[in-house]
């Protein structure tokens, strides 16, 4: 019945399954759904969607595969000032971009075939159910400022009636597309887990209890063994500032999510290459540095290191004394990692720019060489790779 | 089941949720609700059990949870305890049988709704465990080589935060629902769901600072309905008047009582110095 749904859902990624169609027939037939469309809607959306990231796709699909569904409720679309249509342009777009339309026509081309869409649409679906920007018909998609192009038909209360439900796109933030959160890489460094008995003894330990209750001549003698605690000790240091800038929010989400994972973490900063100190605070960099000797002394070898950076400098930075972009260093760099990496024999280098770009810059081949080649990228796949490897 | 979910007086459901719940009320299968923080999920148990006439019962999971203490337990320790003390119940395994919720919910006389809150703290595992329990909605005990079934099948809810993805054989077998933060109409419904007294003019002036703030970009973390009910408390017992939260001219002021909205530092300070640029702006 509602087979090119669930073919639909599955050619746009969705993990829809048989079990799940025949449900949603279940559930039809126990009239759940009754006789309303956006009830069905509803009902569909709860049977075959198991995770908010899809619920857009969802959305999208089921606009196609029901067009023109229930447009009693629909009004047609009424024109659009242009006034309000380029203030909001202006409002959302850079300079660049707007150069960029420039280029493709001017406003007034874009504004011109936005119109003729409207009149299109108003012909193809009497009762006109589209808005622009949804259903990816929209001029704005294509030059890429789309986000907010799905407002100007909804941004009115009086407009919102007409909207159907599923043309809305509610859930246009929560598609996959864009990697949400930590929780991937959460898994991925879950990998580093090591088990430790460790603290106060609450678990009943079996086997030694059977032992000593035995040796007792039967009399019972309880043992009991601390719970399982994950003890891995992890040292992160993160490059700050310069070429990182455009990383920023990638770190910040691998050290919240390693922040939330191991108990034991300790992080420092640093700037492009390890030197003699390194520094807790973004703020006080200046004023509150710490030696690197001294990181050495307190952290012990069973830490794993894991540089987070994109090594991306002047070569002379890492072989040169006074290399530094900072400040005077009278050891070369190099000395300096390798200091840490003899140290800590667990550890790895991750970096954000992407693999295959690596070629390219040589501070980026010079260090991986000083990491023997223990260099991942910062994706939850390289994350994978390397805690394989400093789990051993 | 005859009666339908509806919103009441105390907890406004959208229509898709009311879909949501009946489905798998009709259908039996469980339903998995994921939230926003802070938008009420826990809640929402309550209201289904009670809008249904329904008993309650609460499984609340934390890291350490097994699934198989949802059904049941065999305590060891005190038929060894037992034993050594010649106690004459020692005989009967099933003395030593502890029965979890989920086998209180199968063996209850009516049906009732089964609350599994927060899934994903467990560990990763948790939902595969459960699987066959929750389908066929029926067990075995090894120890006395018995097996439960649902007399009636409980209605099972499950929410979870999003900390852990869940296994797709546990996904096909449930209903989904996403809770969404609510909207300026809705939150006002809520608001006058809790605080029927409160009055007009201060809830429109709150809602609009308590959305402004939400507007803020860069947050770390956005008040949440709990937070926004917790502060119009705090405003009525404060007995503030209305001014206070009508900014002057158009621009961001800090509110009264923002601790109640801004659980964090940083916030705290990004808003401190979002108001002060606006005021030098003015």
């Amino acid at each position: 019945m509602f087979a090119h749904l669930i073919e639909g859902l599955r050619q746009a990624g969705l993990p829809t399954s048989i079990t799940e169609y025949l449900t949603l027939l279940g559930a039809m037939k126990a009239g759940v759904a009754e006789w309303s469309v956006d009830d069905f809607y509803y009902l569909s959306r709860a049977t075959l969607v198991k995770d908010e990231r899809h619920l857009d796709r969802f959305d999208r699909v089921f606009a196609q595969c029901f067009k023109g569904l229930g447009s009693e409720e629909g009004v047609l679309p009424r024109h659009l000032p242009e006034e309000w249509l380029r203030k909001l342009a202006e409002k959302f777009l850079t300079p660049e971009e707007m150069a960029r339309i420039e280029s493709l026509g001017g406003f007034e081309a874009l504004m011109q075939r936005l119109a003729e869409l409207l009149a299109q649409q108003k012909e193809r679906h009497q009762g006109g159910s589209k808005w622009i920007g949804t259903a990816g018909t929209s001029p704005f998609g294509a030059y890429g400022y789309n986000p907010e192009g799905v407002r100007i038909g909804q941004h009115e209360s009086r407009h919102r009636r007409a909207v159907k439900v599923w043309d809305r796109r509610d859930f246009r933030d929560l598609d996959d597309t864009v990697e949400q959160g930590t929780r991937n890489l959460k898994l991925a460094l879950r990998r580093l887990r090591r088990f430790a008995r460790q603290g106060a003894a609450t678990e009943l330990d079996l086997p030694d209890t059977i032992r000593s209750t035995a040796k007792n001549a039967g009399t019972l003698d309880l043992k009991l063994v601390p719970e399982r605690h994950n003890a891995v000790k992890v040292l992160l240091f993160l490059d700050v500032g310069g070429s990182m800038d455009d990383f920023v929010k990638l770190s910040e989400e691998l050290f919240s999510a390693a922040r939330s994972e191991f108990k034991h973490l300790e992080y420092f900063y640093f700037h492009n290459f390890p030197y003699e100190r390194v520094w807790r605070n973004n703020r006080r960099r200046h004023d509150e540095r710490i030696s690197t000797f001294e990181v050495i002394r307190k952290y012990g070898p069973d830490y794993k290191l894991i540089f987070v950076g994109d090594a991306a400098m002047s070569p002379y930075e890492i072989t040169m004394p006074g290399g530094s972009v900072e400040h005077m260093n009278e050891e070369p760099g190099r000395i300096w990692l390798d200091r840490l990496t003899s140290h800590y024999r667990n550890a790895a280098w991750l970096n954000p720019t992407p693999r295959a770009s690596w070629q390219h810059v040589r501070s980026i081949g010079m260090t991986s060489e000083l990491m023997e080649g223990r260099m991942y990228p910062l994706t939850v796949n390289g994350i994978d790779e390397m805690a394989r490897e400093l789990s051993h | 089941m005859s009666a339908a979910f509806k919103s009441t007086e105390r907890y406004i459901a959208s229509r898709d949720l009311e879909v949501a719940v009946n489905a798998s009320v009709t259908l039996q299968r469980p339903l998995l609700v994921k939230v926003e923080p802070g938008t009420g999920k826990t809640v929402l148990a309550h209201e289904v059990a009670e809008s249904l006439g329904l008993e309650l019962i609460e499984w609340h999971i934390k890291s350490t949870t097994k699934a198989q203490q949802g059904l049941y337990e065999y305590d060891a320790v005190s038929r060894l305890r037992d034993g050594q003390l010649g106690d004459q119940r020692v005989h009967d395994i099933a003395n030593y049988i502890v029965r979890g919720k989920l086998w209180d919910a199968f063996e209850s006389e009516r049906s009732v709704v089964v609350l599994i809150d927060e899934v994903d703290k467990a560990d990763i595992e948790f939902p595969n465990d459960l699987l066959l329990e929750l389908d066929r909605m029926r067990f075995f005990v090894y120890e006395t080589r018995q097996t439960v079934s649902a007399r009636h099948r409980p209605i099972v809810i499950i929410t979870s935060n999003n900390e852990k993805e869940l296994p797709d054989a546990f996904l096909r077998r449930c209903f989904f629902h996403y809770i969404r933060f609510p909207d300026r109409a809705t939150m006002e419904r809520i608001v006058q769901a809790h605080y029927p007294d409160l009055r007009h003019d201060l809830a429109r002036e709150a809602l609009n600072v308590f959305f402004q703030i939400r507007e803020v970009p860069g947050l770390k973390k956005k008040p949440s309905t709990a937070e926004l009910l917790d502060w119009l408390k705090l405003l009525m017992v404060e007995d503030l008047p209305v001014e206070a939260l009508r900014p002057n001219e158009k621009h961001l002021v800090i509110p009264p009582l923002y601790g109640a909205l801004l659980k964090n530092e940083q916030d705290v300070h990004l808003f401190e110095r979002l108001a002060f640029l606006a005021r030098r702006g003015a």
